[in-house]
């Protein structure tokens, strides 16, 4: 058998210009609403205005030779810093062409992006994790419901300002015989370890009056 | 359980000793056709020779349990059979985290057993929240929840020390006093 009967096995510099190939039909395609489109790290990653997904995804999905028709997921990236906070990501699977690609849409907070439910199936309970947990609206969306957190839970853990812990925790109460929530009341707090140094994440737990410590200091 | 010498409060193995209290009691059933015991004593060996653990595995500790009640280690040698209903349990085994938004579920499976009933926290998670100590969405512990009788700790604990705990807690049932006095 020889290198040419295995097709399926293209060497790594085919793949890469078939990438390319693909990204300058897809920026064809999309035309006016393209931001970018460009190989990232060995994938497609293709920018649009988020008013443009549906519009997108439709015109990826059918077109003939990219074909890209399923939405293996659908994601968000939060990036404090910037105006508009969030990156909501497709992840889109060309099986004809067994190549992926990344569809990235800049969000700022408060800011609706349209739902794609309508258009892929698995968007459904993707963008209510995406709601859940970053708290981006998806207009259009037959039933935005949390889907992981506990039923009235407020705020969206996947953000970076989310406190780690939380605001509530919950107790049974042996008088209303229900369990309840109730602010956080943690014993220790956490403690955030690198491990450069064994004494580092000891320095607020040693007080400096204890005894034995510090001595020199209160003598002099 | 074997049978116990109630001086030592040990059990005595097989043997000539065993033999002769064996016989002593088949004796008195053949003469006079009745045995005696104490009413708790009886009940607390009816009630740990068959306690049947609630199914409630949450986490990755389920899988130890499951060990723990296959043929290697089989629980039902101690008369331990896992029951799909919370109504026909006596213990229920915490296996797991347990998350806030399963907490009133756990809660409400505990109060539909039946009295007596206790609880056996499995693994670190269920102890005290373990690696999930400080996460948004985990209890710190299913003693918030539920009063806890044994603690295995582990992460997760193996087979046998799950046995243990449940030793453990045959031990417990055994010497509580069953029939409360006023």
């Amino acid at each position: 058998m020889t290198e040419t009967n295995m097709p399926d096995m293209p060497a790594a510099e085919d793949t890469e210009t078939a990438l390319i190939t693909m990204a300058d039909h897809i920026a064809d395609v999309v035309d006016t609403m393209t931001v970018s489109c460009a190989v990232v790290r060995g994938e497609i990653e293709l920018r649009v205005n988020p008013a443009d997904i549906p519009q997108v995804l439709t015109l990826l999905r059918g077109d003939r030779q990219a074909a890209f028709n399923q939405l293996i997921d659908l994601t968000a990236v939060d990036y404090p810093e910037r105006e508009a906070r969030f990156d909501v990501v497709y992840l889109m699977l060309s099986m004809n062409n067994n190549m992926r690609m990344r569809l990235v849409a800049p969000v700022a907070e408060g800011q609706a992006i349209p739902s794609v439910t309508n258009l892929f199936l698995s968007a459904n309970w993707a963008e209510r994790e995406v709601w859940d947990m970053f708290g981006i609206f998806f207009s259009g969306h037959p039933d935005l419901r949390r889907l992981l957190t506990d039923y009235g839970f407020e705020g969206h853990p996947l953000r970076k300002d989310f406190p780690l812990t939380g605001h509530v925790e919950v107790r049974y109460d042996d008088t209303q015989r229900r369990v309840v929530n109730e602010p956080v009341h943690l014993v220790q707090e956490f403690r955030d370890f690198d491990f450069l140094s064994p004494w580092e994440g000891m320095q607020t737990q040693i007080a400096p009056d204890a005894p034995g410590h510090d001595d020199s200091e209160q003598k002099g | 359980m074997g049978i116990m010498d109630p001086a030592k409060a040990a059990p005595i193995p097989p043997g000539a000793d065993q033999d002769a209290i064996l016989r002593a009691v088949g004796d008195e059933i053949t003469n006079r056709g009745f045995v005696i015991a104490k009413a708790d004593k009886l009940f607390n060996w009816a009630r740990s020779g068959s306690l049947w653990p609630m199914t409630f595995g949450l986490a990755c500790c389920a899988v130890e349990m499951m060990h723990s009640a296959a043929s290697r280690y089989d629980m039902d040698r101690y008369g331990m059979l896992f029951r799909p209903s919370p109504r026909q349990s006596d213990v229920m085994i915490v296996a797991g985290t347990l998350t806030n938004k399963m907490a009133p579920a756990l809660r409400r499976v505990y109060d539909q057993m039946p009295e007596p009933r206790w609880v056996l926290s499995m693994g670190s998670c269920a102890n005290g929240g373990g690696y999930y100590h400080y996460s948004y969405a985990v209890v710190r512990g299913c003693d918030r929840i539920v009063p806890v009788d044994v603690y295995v700790p582990g992460c997760p604990p193996t087979a046998e020390a799950l046995i243990y705990g449940l030793l453990q807690l045959q031990k417990k049932i055994r010497r509580t006093a069953t029939i409360a006095r006023a």
